[in-house]
Formats: C-alpha cells, sequence, structure tokens
C-alpha cells in the first residue's frame, strides 16, 4: 500500500510538468505563434495584421490578442467534411500522427534549471524526462512526424495531396541526415547525450555559440573554444537550415506549396483536422526553436554563466525559464521572419542544397571538429 | 518552337546564396522597423477612417443611371453596357416611349434595367461604352444586402444612386 | 469569256459579269448601297465607285505597248466608274482601292452623313447598318457640317408591320425597287429634291402586301424597321440558327435569330432552289406560337376532376394502358404533315407496332400566290406521302370519321392535329376508350382527350422536311423548349417503348439512319448531309413561280440574279 502511495506521488511530478508544459506554455504558443506570425508577417509588408479580436461583446481589442481564441472557436466549428473517396482510417490518423510526435519531443527538453520551491526539500528538475539519450529520442520520434504528412497525403487520394506527401517524405528523409550530422560536433564537444547536462556545462563554460565567461568583468575565453567555434558556426547554418525543412516552412514548403498544389498534402482536410496539421506545424517549430536553443544557444542559461541553476534559488530558477521562453521566442521571430523574407526554392535546388551540400559539409565538419579536439585534448 | 532562355552567369559570391539572403532579410527588417517606428502609414483602419474625402473623381463606385437637367431618363436602352460587361451583370429589357409621352421624340427607354451587384467588377466598361452617358460609377462603394434579390438593383435604386447630371451631351434637346 | 485585271491580278469572267460581281469573284467586296444582285440597278447610291481602266486606243500603224507579262498596258481613266452597272470588258482592269478611290468613298459617306440623325443607339439596324459599317471603314471620324440638319418625319406609319424613319434614309431605293419588281406593288417613291428628299408612300396607299418586311431586311440603314422587331433586342445578341420556314409547303430557308431561349425575330436566308433572297410576312411571325399563352409545356392526363399535370413516365403508362386493351382494327393514328420525317417515321413504328392499317394525315389547302406562298399549307405533306406510304393524304380521313362514329374505332391517337378543327365531332370524341393529343398549343380535342402530350415548335427541334417541290431540308434547334417538353421524335420513342420495351433509340441521327434504311428514297442520306441549302429528293412537277420570274428577268439582263 505504501509503495503504492509512493508510486502515486511519484506521479504527481511528471503529471504536473506536462500539464504545465505542454497544456499551460507549448499549446497557447502554439496558437500565439499563429497570430505572431500574422501580425509580424503584417509588420514586414507595411501592414497591420489582425488587430481586432479581444474581449468578446465589448470594444476592448487588447491589439487582437483574442484572435487565436476566435480562430479556434471557428475551426471547431466549421463543418468537418470527409470526402467520400478517401481512405477513411488513415485519413482520420494522419492529423494526429502529425501532431503526436510534434508534442512528444518537448519531453526530453529542458526547459529550466531547477526549481526550488519553499517548504519542498528536493528542487524540481525542469524537464519532463531526464533521458540520458535524449538527443536520440528526438530524432527518433520526430522522424515520426513524416508519417502524418505522408499518410495524409496517400489517404487523400487526390492528385495534389499525393504530391505533397510524396515530397514531403523526400525532404523530410533528406534533411534529417544532416540535421543528424550537424548535431555531432556537440556531442563530441560536450561528450553526452542527455540534454540537461549538455546545458549545464553550457551554463557553466559559456554558450556553444558565445563560450565566454566572465571573471569579474574580465572575460575568459580559451583558445580551443575560440577554435571550435568555426565548426559549431557550420553546424549551427546547418542545423537551422534543416529546421526549416523538416518543418516544412519556406523557403522549404514545397509539400503544401499552393502555387503548385493547392494545400499540398492537407488540400482535403477541413475543419479541426485542418486545425491540428495547422498546430502540428507551428509546435514542431516551437519545438525545433527549443532544441536548437538548447544545444547552441545556452538552452535556459544566461550569458557569460551569470546566475546560477537554480538548484538553491527560486529566483534564478524562474529567471532561467524565463530565459529560455526569451530565447525561443526570440527563435521563433526569425523562424516567422525568413518565412516573409525568402522566396521558395525549387525542388530540385532543394534536393541538391540536401544532399550536395550539407550532407559533405556536415561530414567534414565532423572531422573538422575532432581534429581540433585531438589538437587541444588534455593528458 | 522552343526558346532557350539564357540564364545569367552567377559570380562566387551569387551562387553562395547567403549574402542574397542576408540582404533579403534586411529588406523586410528595414521595413519592419519603419513600420514599429510609426514613420510609415500605410492602410487605414476601415471603419473608424474612411477615404471618402480624399476619393478622386474617377473613382470607380457603384455603377448608376443619371438624368439629365430635364428630368429625362438619358439612357435609351441601346443595350452596349449589357454587352460590353465582362461579367453580365447588366440586364435590360428595353421599351417604346409612348407617343404621349413628352419625350416622345427620344423613342426608346428602358422598361427594366437591372444591375446584379454580386456580379458587378467594378470595371466602368459601361460608362465607358455608353453613347448617351447615361451610366456614370459614382463614389459608393459599400454595397451590401441580405440577400442575392437585394443586391440586384433596378431601375429605381439605380436612378436613386446616380441622380442628376447636367451638361455633357444635348442631341435630345430642342436646340438640334 | 474576258480577261479583266482586279487589283494587278489577271482574271477571266463571262462576257456580260457586272465589274461588282467580277470584284466578288476575285474575292474583293466594293461596299455598295443600292445595288442588290436581285434588284435592278440604278447606280444611285455611288458608293461603289472604282477605278477602271482600258486599253488605250490605238492609231494606225501604232503598236501597243506591252508590260512585263505581255499583256497590253491598262490606260486608266481620270474618273471613277461605278461598279454596280458596268459590266467588264475585254483588258479591262479595275482598280478597288488606291487614292482616288478612298477619296471617292470618303466623299461618298460624308455626304450620306450630313442629314443622318445618328440616332445609333436606338436603331434596331445598329449591328448590321451598312452605313456603320462603311463608316468605320471609308468615312473620316468626324464631321464638318456646322448647319442645321434637315428635319424629315419621323416613325411615319407606312404599312401595318413597317415603321419608317425618313432623316435615317439613304435614298437608296431599294425598297422602291423591290416594291416594283418583286412583289409588283407599286406604293413607295421619293418626293422633293436635294437634301430634302423624302422617301413615301404614294397618296392613299400603304406598304401592305404580303412580301413587305423584306424591305427592311434589304433596307441597307435603319429608315425601314418591323414594327414586330421594333425595340425588341440589339441585333448582336441575337444567335443565328439556319432553319426552314414551316407556314406553308415552300419550305422557304430561314435565319431564326434567337437569345437565351427566346425567339425574336426570323428572317429569310438565301437559297436560289426556294426562296432566292425572300420570304413572305406569314412566315415571319410564325415563332409567335412559342411563346402563345395556350402553349402546353407539360404532359397531361385525364382525371376525374380534368386534366392534371403528370410526369412523362405517367403519361405514358396511361396511354399504353389505354392501348394495350385494344385490338388493331380498333385504332386509329392521325398524324400530321406539320410534323418532320423522323417523327413520321415515328409513327410509322408506332403503326407497324399496334398493327393498325388506319394512319392517315390532315390535308390543308390556302390560297397560294404567284410568288412564294404555296396552295400546300401544311409544310411536309410529300414527307408524310412518303415515310407513312400514303397515297393521296387524307383520303382515310373519312372512313376514320364514320369508324369513330360507328364505334367501331375506339382509340384515337392524334399526333400534333386538333381533330375537331379537321371534322371530328366532338361527341364522337368523347365516346372513344382512348384518345391521345399531341399539340403545342390548348386545343378542343386536346380538352376530351384521356392524355395530352405537349409539343415542340419549329424552332424548338431538329429534323427534316420535304417541300412542294420535292427538296428534301433541315430544321434546326434554335431555343430550348419550355418546361417539360421533348422533342416529338422522343416522345414517339418513350410511347413506342412504354408500349413494347427498349428500343434503343438515342439520336435523332440514328432516327434518320434507320429510316434511310427502311425508305429507299432517303438511302445514303443523313442529316448532316443534307446541310443548310437541301438537296433535291423527290422530282415534282410544282415550280416556284418567284424562281420562274427571276430567271426571266435574268435572261433579260436586267439583274445579276
Amino acid at each position: 500500500m505504501l509503495e503504492f502511495f509512493s508510486q502515486l506521488t511519484g506521479l504527481i511530478e511528471p503529471t504536473i510538468k506536462i500539464v504545465g508544459l505542454v497544456f499551460l506554455v507549448i499549446l497557447p504558443m502554439v496558437a500565439y505563434s499563429v497570430y505572431a506570425e500574422r501580425r509580424f508577417s503584417a509588420i514586414l509588408q507595411d501592414r497591420v495584421g489582425p488587430n481586432r479580436v479581444g474581449i468578446p461583446f465589448t470594444k476592448v481589442s487588447l491589439a487582437g490578442l483574442g484572435q487565436p481564441m476566435a480562430d479556434g472557436l471557428k475551426f471547431i466549428l466549421k463543418e468537418d467534411f470527409t470526402p467520400d473517396h478517401v481512405r477513411k482510417v488513415y485519413y482520420w490518423l494522419a492529423p494526429a500522427l502529425t501532431m503526436v510526435p510534434a508534442l512528444l519531443t518537448c519531453a526530453v527538453l529542458p526547459f529550466g534549471g531547477y526549481l526550488k520551491l519553499p517548504f519542498v526539500d528536493d528542487p524540481f528538475k525542469l524537464v519532463i524526462a531526464d533521458l540520458d539519450v535524449g538527443i536520440l529520442f528526438v530524432f527518433a520520434i520526430a522522424s515520426l512526424g513524416v508519417y502524418g504528412i505522408v499518410l495524409a497525403g496517400w489517404a487523400s487520394n487526390s492528385k495534389y495531396p499525393f504530391l505533397g506527401g510524396v515530397r514531403s517524405s523526400s525532404q523530410m528523409i533528406s534533411y534529417e541526415i544532416s540535421l543528424g550530422l550537424s548535431v555531432i560536433p556537440i556531442l563530441m564537444i560536450y561528450g553526452d547525450l542527455n540534454l540537461s547536462n549538455i546545458v549545464q556545462q553550457q551554463h557553466e563554460q559559456g554558450w556553444a555559440l558565445l563560450p565566454i565567461t566572465l571573471d569579474g568583468f574580465k572575460p575568459v575565453v580559451s583558445m580551443r573554444d575560440l577554435l571550435l567555434l568555426i565548426p559549431l558556426f557550420i553546424s549551427f547554418i546547418i542545423f537551422v537550415t534543416s529546421l526549416f525543412a523538416e518543418t516544412n516552412r519556406l523557403p522549404f514548403d514545397l509539400p503544401e506549396c499552393e502555387t503548385e498544389l493547392v494545400a499540398g498534402y492537407h488540400t482535403e482536410y477541413s475543419s479541426m483536422k485542418f486545425a491540428l496539421f495547422f498546430l502540428g506545424e507551428y509546435a514542431a517549430m516551437i519545438i525545433g526553436s527549443g532544441f536548437a536553443v538548447t544545444l547552441f544557444l545556452g538552452g535556459w542559461s544566461l550569458p557569460f554563466g551569470w546566475g546560477t541553476n537554480g538548484e538553491d534559488s527560486l529566483f534564478w530558477g524562474l529567471v532561467n525559464v524565463g530565459t529560455f521562453f526569451t530565447k525561443v521566442i526570440a527563435f521563433i521571430l526569425f523562424f516567422i521572419w525568413v518565412r516573409w523574407s525568402i522566396p521558395r526554392f525549387r525542388y530540385d535546388q532543394l534536393m541538391r542544397l540536401g544532399w550536395v551540400f550539407f550532407f559533405e559539409i556536415a561530414l567534414v565538419n565532423i572531422l573538422l571538429t575532432a581534429a581540433i579536439l585531438m589538437l587541444f585534448r588534455q593528458g | 518552337m522552343a526558346i532557350v532562355v539564357k540564364r545569367p552567369k552567377l559570380s562566387i559570391f551569387e551562387k553562395m546564396y547567403l549574402p542574397a539572403i542576408g540582404k533579403g532579410l534586411l529588406i523586410t527588417l528595414s521595413h519592419a522597423i519603419k513600420i514599429l517606428r510609426g514613420k510609415k502609414k500605410v492602410t487605414m483602419q476601415y471603419p473608424e477612417e474612411k477615404w471618402d474625402a480624399n476619393m478622386p473623381e474617377h473613382y470607380r463606385g457603384a455603377p448608376a443611371l443619371v438624368k439629365d437637367e430635364q428630368g429625362r431618363e438619358r439612357c435609351v436602352s441601346c443595350q452596349l453596357c449589357e454587352f460590353i460587361c465582362p461579367p453580365r451583370a447588366i440586364k435590360i429589357v428595353p421599351g417604346e416611349i409612348p407617343s404621349d409621352d413628352p419625350w416622345a421624340k427620344v423613342e426608346k427607354r428602358p422598361k427594366e434595367f437591372d444591375i446584379d451587384m454580386i456580379r458587378c467588377i467594378y470595371c466602368g466598361m459601361c460608362e465607358e461604352v455608353c453613347p448617351e452617358q447615361a451610366i456614370y460609377l459614382r463614389k459608393d462603394y459599400a454595397i451590401t444586402g441580405l440577400s442575392r434579390e437585394e443586391m440586384v438593383h433596378d431601375k429605381e435604386r439605380l436612378y436613386e444612386i446616380g441622380g442628376v447630371r447636367e451638361g455633357l451631351v444635348n442631341k435630345w434637346n430642342e436646340l438640334k | 469569256m474576258v480577261n479583266v485585271q482586279i487589283d494587278g491580278t489577271w482574271m477571266q469572267f463571262p462576257k456580260g459579269t457586272r465589274m461588282i460581281e467580277a470584284c466578288r469573284q476575285a474575292g474583293v467586296e466594293v461596299p455598295h448601297y443600292c445595288y442588290h444582285p436581285k434588284l435592278t440597278s440604278p447606280g444611285n447610291c455611288r458608293m461603289c465607285l472604282v477605278q477602271m481602266g482600258m486599253p488605250p486606243r490605238l492609231a494606225p500603224g501604232q503598236e501597243p505597248e506591252k508590260d512585263e507579262d505581255g499583256r497590253t498596258k491598262i490606260q486608266w481613266m481620270p474618273r471613277p466608274a461605278i461598279a454596280c452597272a458596268n459590266t467588264v470588258a475585254d483588258g479591262m482592269g479595275i482598280r478597288t482601292g488606291g487614292e482616288l478611290v478612298d477619296e471617292c468613298r470618303r466623299g461618298v459617306m460624308e455626304f450620306l452623313l450630313i442629314n443622318h440623325p445618328l440616332d445609333c443607339p436606338i436603331c434596331d439596324q445598329a449591328g448590321e447598318c451598312r452605313l456603320q459599317e462603311f463608316s468605320v471603314e471609308h468615312g473620316n471620324g468626324v464631321s464638318r457640317f456646322v448647319d442645321n440638319k434637315v428635319k424629315k418625319p419621323k416613325n411615319v406609319d407606312i404599312g401595318p408591320r413597317i415603321r419608317l424613319d425618313d432623316e435615317r434614309c439613304i435614298m437608296c431605293s431599294r425598297c422602291i425597287r423591290f416594291c416594283q419588281e418583286i412583289p409588283e406593288d407599286d406604293v413607295l417613291g421619293f418626293t422633293d429634291r436635294g437634301s430634302h428628299t423624302v422617301l413615301t408612300t404614294h397618296p392613299g396607299k400603304k406598304l401592305a402586301n404580303d412580301y413587305s418586311l423584306n424591305t427592311v431586311d434589304i433596307c441597307p440603314v435603319g429608315a425601314l424597321t418591323s414594327n414586330d422587331f421594333r425595340f425588341q433586342m440589339r441585333v448582336w445578341f441575337l444567335k443565328e440558327t439556319p432553319s426552314i420556314c414551316t407556314g406553308c409547303g415552300r419550305g422557304c430557308n430561314t435565319i431564326l435569330g434567337s437569345r437565351e431561349d427566346e425567339m425574336y425575330r426570323i428572317t429569310p436566308r438565301e437559297n436560289d432552289a426556294v426562296n432566292s433572297s425572300w420570304m413572305c410576312d406569314h412566315g415571319r411571325q410564325e415563332f409567335q406560337l412559342l411563346s402563345n399563352e395556350r402553349r402546353l409545356t407539360d404532359p397531361l392526363v385525364l382525371g376525374d376532376q380534368g386534366h392534371r399535370l403528370s410526369s412523362w413516365s405517367e403519361a405514358h403508362q396511361t396511354a399504353a394502358a389505354g392501348l394495350k386493351l385494344l385490338g388493331p382494327e380498333e385504332i386509329a393514328i392521325v398524324a400530321s404533315a406539320r410534323m418532320t420525317n423522323e417523327e413520321l417515321y415515328m409513327v410509322r413504328r408506332l403503326a407497324a407496332h399496334l398493327k393498325t392499317e388506319w394512319v392517315d394525315v390532315v390535308p390543308r389547302s390556302q390560297e397560294g400566290d404567284d410568288l412564294l406562298i404555296a396552295e400546300d399549307a401544311n409544310p411536309n405533306s410529300l414527307g408524310a406521302k412518303l415515310v407513312l406510304g400514303l397515297e393521296n393524304p387524307g383520303a382515310k380521313l373519312a372512313d376514320i370519321k364514320a369508324g369513330v362514329e360507328k364505334g367501331t374505332i375506339k382509340a384515337v391517337l392524334a399526333f400534333d392535329e386538333n381533330l375537331i378543327g379537321a371534322g371530328f365531332e366532338e361527341a364522337s370524341l368523347k365516346k372513344l376508350a382512348f384518345l391521345l393529343n399531341t399539340h403545342l398549343l390548348a386545343n378542343p380535342t386536346a380538352d376530351v382527350a384521356q392524355v395530352v402530350y405537349p409539343s415542340a415548335g419549329f424552332a424548338e427541334k431538329r429534323g427534316s422536311m420535304i417541300n412542294v417541290t420535292g427538296r428534301l431540308q433541315r430544321l434546326n434547334q434554335a431555343v430550348q423548349p419550355p418546361g417539360q417538353v421533348m422533342e416529338n421524335w422522343e416522345v414517339l420513342r418513350d410511347l413506342i417503348q412504354a408500349l413494347t420495351g427498349s428500343n434503343g433509340l438515342y439520336m435523332i441521327e440514328d432516327v434518320f439512319k434507320l429510316m434511310a434504311g427502311e425508305i429507299a428514297a432517303f438511302k445514303g442520306l443523313s442529316l448532316t448531309k443534307i446541310g443548310d441549302l437541301g438537296v433535291a429528293l423527290l422530282e415534282t412537277e410544282e415550280k416556284v413561280p418567284l424562281l420562274e420570274k427571276e430567271r426571266e428577268r435574268v435572261a433579260k439582263g436586267l439583274i445579276v440574279g
């Protein structure tokens, strides 16, 4: 009985983390990143964007912050139309298969260091599952996301979705390789697959892309870290570009390229099923940004090794959480900025970029990292 | 015959894409900064702000029929507008003016004149083609209705929007 | 044959060819107003002026100058000549363009437009007006005329079917010549002089002959307009369907003008084997029956409280049920010589299935004239004879009537005919066990019929007919029939189907094919092969008086023909 209770109390902590992170943070963020996309794109294009919807039945508009709620309501109330010619089971399965992997990967994402709550002895580690193979888990789950799109394209039984599905599968598989290879230098440098540990190391030694710590007001930087910046920067570029391809966003949104394929793989979808694709794309974007931040930009840590990991102080714990989400939001804005600035690639250009350039560069980059590490090997 | 398009030769700098991408990003960013600093205002908050006062003379709003200074229907139902109308929004039933009418010498006028404002694309072809200068695009742009029938402007409604237009042709007055 | 150079090309024409016709054969249309090949040429509009040249007259002993081709060089005349009334001569040269000709045409156009009211927006001719067309092609585009225009009578009632607008008249005199030469009813003429010339009717006379509306067709401007078509529809909206007139046995070739399933006018179409370029005024009004208020639009079945609307299938079932109980001797079919050959062929199949010998049509005759109106008022009497195998149409009608009165005939199928109008007694029709009536309009026979089928009118169906001279011609569909109305051959097919089961006929082409297989005269023909001008099918004694007269006038050299 006691054992059962201790198991039950052991369940409380992850449940709170899951509910808190997924339902209170990620999903609202998804909704509001759609809003951010519309507002920010409007600003980039000299427009205004949605600024009307506020509190219902009043004239308070709150700069249009009610828009995501209204959009959500609209999606729920719209007719959920299932065309007659589709493969029903897979057609219904596909939207879920897009959304779920995107959310699953956030299990290993450290969104803060520790949280030391008053009256509780042990500080909570701010990650849902502190897996030792965190990065592998991410790649394993994220690659499942392609199934949703392929299934949607195939089950729709219609030519444009089919072409979209085909494009998507080859694009995502191609870029997964460079995505994986671009992370290897990080693993070589930090010698760990656990994302929390990687961030902890960055917290102590400076970010991967900002390897500077402060000794009083004197910057401390080692020759090794400076040299490693070269491969890390190349890695970062490849990682971010591949991330665009993996999330099917412009300039690589060929699976849903509206000038050629109507709406690509989700042409035949409507109502909430369409919304799931839509939200899945944004969730993938948020979580992708989270990983980019975690791996290259120090995760939850402040620059120059400021602050602590929050193990002993609630204040620093909250600051770290805030830092993490600030970075993620900045990264999302970068995503949006790129989308509204750069035109779509042609499909052959996309494949050439993936296989001819990124694949080779990433391989050479690993060798370069290894060489630098060899040079500065201690003992 | 296929035409071979000569592609421009790219320099290495251009082939790298990255500088061009960076340039593109900077252009959009400069627009964003201008907007955020309130230096530039392009759009208008429609129902609160209206453009009506600045509307130019050539503004193309709802098409309407006009009467001349003597209250005569200018339209003689020649049906050229019906013919030219690209979305086929205009429908005219021509009729003869009875001999006891003061304008009997004009002989012809529309019995019915309908413009389907759901179809109308405000192109102004009707105004351009009209030999009698009877149809004009006025400045009314907010044409709304709750049913399709309501959106069909009949002859009365068209004269109501159009009103009187003086001068221009004096083909049918006594001077000739 | 004579050698003529037209715009630099040498060609050969028969002696006596008018220059304007020679140019037309050479592919150059010379603009003209007063010239009409079926009328005499007074040469008064001056629009067809061309530059003419002849071989020079040689002094004795002088050798003619030759050009590179070895032909005698043409000496061009400084003065233009009208192309419509002059004939070609050997060695002649014609220039249909160039500075002189263009200047002449511009001048003629400027004169014609001096007093023209320019009321094209209300003029019915706009869109098919020669003055408009030539003004665009040869006119100045601007007027130099500053004085007041001459006022002339407008909206003049010169006949029951025609309105005259004198301001629009360009004095081409086509209408005057038409009245003098074709119906020989001399009622029109010019009065006053110069700018004040006015077209008018002779005192106490009206333009009221049976061919008066042809003047509207040949009027190159909008001076003469048809009361019937006046202000109804602009001509550029009209869809033109070539067809034939079903008003009498002549089968004049026509153009049906329709827009959006509504007929607006019928105009003659030139066919020199049938109606030349003309048609009578009665034929032009045929289409008004199609929108008659008594028009039947749905099948009707007689119930306890009179007729009620039904579906086609219900009507066919009722008809089949009424007929199946009766023997071959008890059923009579009265078809109509107004039906097309295809419809008559379906009647023939129906009769063959019912095994009845009582099949006939209602003959109809009227007073013909010495032009186009035929004595036979049915458009397809020869077709009825041929398809139904009748020796003498109407011969069995008396026997059928007697049979109905005696009660030996218990069912009558009346296709496109009003039996009461054809001499049947209403009381005897009421005694019948079954009466079916097909008709365009509500009529007394339909009132007592158990089943009434609506019928498609001549402009609503396709098919073929044989006119009184034995020419097989084609009807074409210009408009869709109203309501549930279907083409009549389809109705007959469905009736046969209701009686027998499937017969798999889906297109009127198939009906014609079957008919051509059964009736020798149609062998090798199809609706397509009939063409727009028809084919001569049967030999008859019948002549077209109008064409005979025309031939005489051509022989005399009065007209081109």
